[in-house]
């Protein structure tokens, strides 16, 4: 069996005296898209957050890549994470916000060259090659030069996706890329993300609200209900066959709108 | 009208101009001093340590809540006195230690509302992208906080130079000590102290139009971007 990318051990986190995940356990296979479904301020978010470094466990391992995201060791004695620590691990792994975040000051190009350069420090023209592929490749290949204020809010998402696709991460997380969206701007950036799942050997975590498209796309399903993993599987397991009454209301509900 | 005369107007206007350089010097000098001393307050107020954030954020209070001439006596003849860490200055050198740190808090002040105004999602990018610390505050921080505080810092240039003839009180000689010699040598105020006013309008003035202008430029700087590009589409 191979071994997962990222693990969860029995992951808490609180915000002041609010408990939002009680003890998260999960395996995430190299390669396995996974969505992550669930009611509003079940946690959904945080998950994916903790793992982008943005928000620190208040307990429990988060391993990626064998390595422990949250904790170092200096002269055995076990530390929390520094900056540097973290930044040697964070390099595995690229976010799309709900909020697109796009650097307003540079043009999309730059937007997608930036990061390569500068933290990876790559060759300029071999970063610009594959910038210009990969705008090409959500369908932005003519918008080189503009600014994301002349975007629509869908086609920022996709110069977002871009942007993290050319740091060639081992893991991808989509934050409800969709949610800030118009309803008619959704379906062009799911088509990006379907094309991504497709045909990147890269792990996925989707948090999202689009459930049929989550269930088309995801190796595996994760319910969160109330803090904790309610229900996991295949997505016809966890739909079809999860006696789950709380995600057979959520599932309703959803189905219905 | 024998209290005005053109002749003394004529005879002070070279002798006072001959403080200008030092007017202007010194006010160029104490501003990039403050611009550059506001980072260093700025950044110090930004190390997340309650204590230290407290002693930084006294400090500055305290250089704000006194008066300018106060921190310059003290500056130029107070602090040599002190043994040990006392160290005596010229009076241009005091001048622009005092005045440049007085105005480097209220600098610091600006530059961190312009931190501020950007936007959370900004930083949460540049950690996804895992810029390191300083690629972040040169790439995506700074570009982004510093344009739209241009403005604002104009404004201190101007209020600046208006404040430095404070500095003729220690012995700088700008204008305003020039003026205020001749008056002492030839018994006549009115003249060169009328020049002196009339240089601080002339050079104040069109600056201030101009950090007018550029306050325009800068609030429309993106819409006319947008504007620009529909019309090229079109």
């Amino acid at each position: 069996m191979k071994e997962p990318i990222v693990q969860f051990n029995d992951v808490h986190k609180s915000f002041g005296d609010v408990k939002v995940l009680k003890g998260i356990d999960l395996d995430i296979n190299p390669a396995e898209k996974v969505a992550v479904i669930g009611p509003s301020g079940s946690g959904k978010t945080t998950i994916i957050r903790m793992l982008m470094t943005l928000e620190e466990p208040t307990s429990g391992d988060i391993i990626v890549d064998g390595k422990n995201l949250w904790k170092m060791e200096k002269n055995g004695k076990p530390l929390r994470a520094n900056e540097k620590h973290l930044r040697s691990i964070r390099g595995d792994i690229g976010m799309v916000f709900q909020h697109f975040n796009l650097f307003p000051h540079m043009t999309i190009l730059d937007n997608c060259m930036v990061a390569p350069i500068h933290v990876k420090k790559e060759d300029k023209l071999e970063v610009k090659e594959r910038a210009v592929q990969m705008l090409d490749r959500v369908g932005l290949g003519d918008k080189l030069e503009n600014y994301p204020s002349q975007l629509s809010g869908g086609q920022k998402q996709r110069v977002a996706m871009a942007r993290a696709l050319v740091m060639r991460p081992k893991i991808m997380l989509f934050d409800e890329v969709t949610s800030a969206l118009d309803p008619e701007l959704v379906g062009e950036v799911l088509e990006v993300i379907r094309d991504i799942a497709k045909n990147d050997d890269m792990a996925m975590v989707l948090v999202t609200h689009e459930m049929d498209f989550a269930l088309d796309i995801a190796d595996k399903v994760l319910f969160l209900d109330e803090g904790v993993i309610a229900e996991q599987g295949t997505a016809s397991q966890v739909i079809e066959h999860s006696a789950n009454e709380r995600l057979q209301t959520f599932l309703h509900r959803f189905r219905k709108v | 009208m024998n209290y005005w005369s053109w002749e003394t107007f004529a005879d002070a206007l070279p002798f006072v101009l001959q403080g200008l350089g030092i007017t202007v010097g010194l006010t160029i000098t104490t501003y990039l001093f403050a611009l550059i001393f506001g980072f260093v307050w700025t950044f110090l107020r930004r190390v997340p340590n309650k204590p230290f954030n407290w002693i930084v954020t006294w400090a500055m209070e305290f250089i704000r809540s006194t008066p300018p001439l106060v921190q310059l006596f003290f500056i130029y003849f107070a602090w040599p006195m002190i043994p040990v860490v006392g160290v005596s200055l010229s009076p241009f050198q005091s001048a622009v230690l005092g005045l440049g740190v007085h105005f480097s808090t209220y600098i610091g002040e600006i530059y961190r509302s312009g931190i501020e105004s950007v936007e959370k999602g900004q930083w949460e990018a540049s950690k996804a992208l895992n810029f390191s610390p300083v690629d972040k505050w040169r790439k995506i921080i700074l570009p982004q906080a510093l344009p739209p505080t241009i403005p604002m810092l104009g404004n201190y240039f101007i209020i600046m130079f208006k404040e430095v003839p404070l500095a003729s009180t220690i012995g700088v000689q700008g204008i305003l000590l020039m003026a205020n010699t001749y008056g002492a040598r030839h018994w006549a105020y009115l003249e060169p102290l009328t020049i002196v006013g009339i240089v601080f309008l002339l050079l104040s003035y069109p600056s201030a139009i101009l950090i007018k202008k550029l306050e325009i430029k800068m609030n429309t700087r993106f819409d006319k971007k947008t504007v620009m590009d529909t019309r090229v589409n079109a």
